[in-house]
């Protein structure tokens, strides 16, 4: 089975202290480190399950500049098979529909049987996957919990439901599918694993590779664009508490306690 | 003067001489025990390499000490007083066993220089120890087949019970004793009959035997002569043959095994002997993935293992209930190569060890606390193994995600919270703290005498900077000039590496190195012991490194720091050993004697203590790991101290500060434990 799981290199939230920056259009990247998107990481991991199990192949797709190649580098030392960067100056600021728009290029240059996405990113907008399969017109399941190969034609698929239901579907392939984590436990990639793919080629496609006009993608074809990013200011009652994680404890216990929450 | 009766060399049965026997058994005995050995040195041989051939005066020290004087025994007394009893007794018996060997070929046989003085003495004393190696396998068995003391019961997950073995094993060297006794009880009665009046060593089996067959017809007297010499010398070449097929393989891998153990504690075996630290990139394999890839002394290891139990019994582990008994390890490692490295047939293909006798969370629950081989009395090792089974997990991906992202955030922060570089030295600023301790922070231009290594959690974790600066400000005291590396320093590394991420820690070393030489410092104090093994044991060409219990201790007995009375009275304190203090890096005495100093202080010691003492749950990556267990490392460890009748429990490192505080809590003991650094402590006290 040949398959394409389409990356993005994001801000860890984890290891990162999050600061909106002065312009107030994004979040100040000075001091930042970054990884690889945990929902694109489970999906990397389940595709090189299947192809374990099954056989194939599995590629790593990312559009961004020349630092995302170090998240497409990992996912090879995970065990992708190759990698792609999609990089051109004319892709920056682009929206879902530009993003989903570059994918769909490079989805055709080759021949995939399933194409997975990570159910959302850093900008939790969740919105890649669905249009990928819309411009595509592939069959796509959202947030998928599980997948189980039928044969080579057919994937019986699980699906996280609001209240905790579980759905299972079967879907016709080719098609795309956007990964929820807990899907699996992704395997640990070292330095090592790294290292031995820090030498491998990883071609580089512009706009002019992929057959896509520059001025449909980016800033240009953007029409989503962002107008304001902010902290919300507090609104009435709300409060924060500081101090330590101990003070804190004990200020919204008597909190709760002062309110008739606790007794 | 005439053998009184006809020695098995000249006796004929059925018109057939017994002597073919005497030549047959040794022979097919020798034969059979030599192709098994060949067997059995095969996986050695195939094994991964391992430098045991340097520092040759230790290892003679811990032949003599470990092996022949049996030092670590006595540990758990019963067991250990059996031991010594049939060990010396077989150490005597040896020339005895041979001599009769060669006895049934050639009459009235006497090793030479045995004719005289020397002779008779040994004739006494290997009757005594044929009766003492007689009575010690009897109360053995005994203890073995009927007391059962716990620590020999096999869990059911690891297969069926060991009792039958040992106790077959004690009746072989019974059968040994007392047909040896009986051959000589039976030619002295003979003798007596005859009217010599040979002496025979009282109170002895050989002696007892003697007595009841005087006045016995003549005939019986030569067949019980023959008979037990034969018996004997079957058994004899049974038993060696019997040997390299369990667990009294020791008997005679043991004295390699300690020759050949650790010398050097607090330190983790290299990827790969003979590749130097700048060529790991190179290697296609990392750590142990199959039975091969363990060393020939890890191999040996699985040989020696008596199944003895003590490791699992020290085990901290093991005692939460955690699936880890480092016994097994062994065990189950032995009957591998047994199974790989069959006596007939093809040996076999190795498969992946995990998912095999090993599980993930097996080799994931250990500390690294060092307990199990600080016990073993024959010189194995887990340590370096658990290590290296986890470079395999690694390598393979097989990492927890408990432990992954700490993995990741010190990749990238150098700290396993991945809290950003630049607060690393935020607790140097705290307000109340700024007011009266400067700590500097070194760099090109700010230069001082010693390097204050402070580690991750001291400078993370709000609890543990209150370390931090208690040491900043003991220092302060002590007159010392010091500072601290700040952003420039990243985390020791101690867990990274015994956690199996060796490319990670080469580039943690690699930058603390840089870090630690451009500071120009003189010397380095850390208050954190597994930042102190780290640089101790792990990195190498730094300055001095120093842990502040040292320090302290020093700056006690020269006078420059000052301490006080106790301030309170109705306490009392009891130490706990950090295990990458003590047993790692030996530093018992100091953090003693310097609370000593403190004027009126009560303190008493934990049962388990010095290199016995309980680890309190890990330090390091092993925070983050979600173990399976019943309880916590911290609450058994609480609870000692609670039986050892103290009410504040002194550590000397963070990660136990931070265990035991929260096992205080889970135990439901607030308010009647209190747990407090060593140099939190000393700071109260300083007359400044």
């Amino acid at each position: 089975m040949e398959i394409l799981v389409c990356v993005k290199r994001v801000p860890d939230t984890s290891e990162n202290e999050i600061e909106v920056g002065s312009d107030g259009q994004d979040i100040d990247r000075d001091d930042l480190v970054y990884s690889v998107n945990e929902w694109d990481n489970y999906a990397v991991e389940e595709a090189i399950q299947i192809v374990d199990k099954v056989g194939g192949k599995v590629t790593v797709v990312t559009v961004g500049d020349d630092e995302s190649e170090e998240v497409l580098r990992r996912e090879m030392a995970m065990g992708a098979n190759e990698g792609i960067l999609l990089s051109d100056d004319a892709f920056e600021s682009s929206d879902g529909k530009g993003i989903a728009a570059i994918l769909k290029a490079a989805v055709e240059k080759g021949s995939y049987d399933l194409i997975m996405t990570g159910a959302q990113a850093d900008a939790g907008a969740g919105q890649v996957g669905g249009m990928l399969a819309a411009m595509l017109d592939q069959p796509y399941a959202s947030l998928v919990n599980s997948i189980e190969v039928i044969d080579d034609k057919k994937l019986k698929v699980g699906r996280e439901i609001e209240g905790g239901n579980q759905e299972m579907n079967e879907i016709q392939m080719p098609c795309v599918l956007s990964i929820q984590t807990g899907i699996n436990e992704p395997r640990y990639v070292g330095i090592r694993g790294i290292r031995k793919v820090a030498s491998v080629d990883i071609p580089v496609l512009g706009a002019s590779d992929l057959g896509i006009d520059s001025g449909s993608v980016g800033n240009a074809g953007a029409s989503v664009k962002v107008q304001d990013y902010f902290v919300p200011v507090f609104g009435d009652g709300a409060e924060m508490l500081e101090g330590s994680t101990e003070e804190i404890i004990d200020k919204l216990i008597e909190l709760l306690k002062a309110q008739g929450g606790l007794k | 003067m005439e053998p009184v009766l006809i020695g098995p060399s000249n006796f004929t049965l059925l018109g057939i001489p017994t002597v073919i026997f005497s030549l047959v058994i040794p022979i097919i005995g020798v034969g059979l025990f030599t192709y098994i050995m060949a067997k059995r040195i095969a996986p050695l041989v195939k094994a991964a390499p391992d430098d045991r051939f340097g520092d040759i005066p230790n290892r003679v020290i811990n032949v003599v000490k470990i092996w022949l004087a049996q030092w670590r025994q006595p540990r758990y007394m019963t067991g250990g007083i059996l031991h010594i009893l049939i060990f010396f007794g077989f150490l005597s018996l040896g020339i005895r066993s041979t001599s009769l060997v060669i006895v049934g070929l050639k009459e009235g046989f006497v090793v030479p220089g045995f004719e005289g003085v020397i002779g008779h003495a040994y004739n006494i004393l290997k009757d005594y120890a044929a009766t003492w190696v007689l009575v010690a396998c009897i109360i053995a068995a005994v203890r073995r087949g009927i007391f059962r003391p716990e620590r020999y019961d096999v869990p059911k997950k690891y297969g069926h019970d060991h009792t039958g073995e040992a106790v077959f094993v004690l009746g072989i060297i019974a059968t040994l004793m007392i047909t040896e006794s009986l051959f000589e009880a039976a030619y002295v009665a003979a003798q007596v009959q005859a009217g010599v009046k040979p002496d025979l060593a009282p109170a002895t089996i050989a002696w007892l035997f003697k007595n009841i067959l005087v006045g016995k017809p003549t005939e019986t007297l030569q067949t019980l002569h023959i008979l037990s010499y034969y018996i004997h010398d079957l058994t004899f070449f049974f038993f060696l043959c019997f040997l390299p097929l369990g667990k009294h393989f020791h008997v005679i891998t043991s004295i390699f095994n300690v020759f050949f153990m650790r010398t050097k504690t607090g330190n983790v075996k290299p990827v790969q002997y003979g590749v130097e630290d700048d060529k790991l990139d190179e290697l296609e394999s990392f750590g142990v993935k199959k039975l091969e890839d363990f060393t020939w002394k890890h191999i040996l290891d699985f040989y020696t293992c008596a199944d003895c139990g003590r490791c699992s019994d020290q085990c901290p582990a093991n005692a939460v209930g955690r699936p880890l008994s480092p016994r097994f390890i062994s065990i189950k490692g032995r009957d591998k190569v047994f199974e790989n490295y069959p006596l007939r047939g093809d040996f076999k293909k190795s498969e992946p060890l995990i998912g095999d006798i090993y599980e993930e969370d097996e080799i994931w629950s250990c500390t690294t606390c060092g307990a199990c081989e600080q016990e073993c009395p024959i010189g194995i090792e887990y340590i370096d193994k658990i290590v290296d089974l986890r470079r395999g997990m690694v390598d393979e991906g097989m990492v927890p995600q408990s432990l992954q992202k700490p993995l990741s955030a010190i990749e990238k922060r150098g700290n396993p919270w991945g809290k950003m570089e630049k607060k690393r030295a935020d607790w140097t600023k705290a307000e109340e703290f700024a007011e009266t301790c400067q700590v500097k922070i070194l760099d090109k231009k700010e230069k001082a005498d010693v390097l204050y290594f402070v580690d991750s959690v001291s400078s993370f974790d709000d609890r543990m900077q209150e370390i931090a600066q208690a040491t900043a400000r003991v220092l302060t005291a002590a007159g010392i000039d010091f500072g601290i590396l700040g952003k420039n320093e990243k985390d020791s590394g101690n867990e990274v590496r015994r956690f199996g991420e060796e490319m990670l820690f080469q580039d943690l070393k690699e930058q603390n190195m840089d870090a630690v030489l451009n500071s120009g410092v003189r010397k380095i104090v850390t208050a954190d012991p597994h930042a102190f093994n780290a640089l101790t044991n792990d990195y190498s060409g730094l300055p001095p490194v120093e842990h502040i219990s040292q320090v302290v201790a020093k700056a006690v007995k020269s006078g420059k720091l000052r301490l006080k009375m106790i301030e309170d009275e109705s306490r009392v304190y009891t130490y706990h050993d950090p295990c990458y203090l003590g047993r790692h890096n030996n530093i018992y005495e100091d953090p003693r004697e310097a609370l000593d100093a403190l004027e009126g202080i009560r303190r008493v010691e934990m049962l388990k203590s010095r290199d016995r003492s309980f680890c309190c749950g890990g330090g390091g990556l092993m925070l983050f790991y979600e173990p399976e267990e019943e309880e916590r490392m911290g609450v058994l460890r609480v609870r000692m101290a609670a039986k050892a009748g103290a009410n504040v429990i002194v550590t000397a490192c963070p990660f136990c500060l931070v265990n035991m505080e929260d096992a205080i809590k889970v135990a439901g003991m607030e308010g009647k434990m209190e747990a407090i650094d060593f140099v939190e402590l000393i700071d109260h006290h300083i007359i400044r």
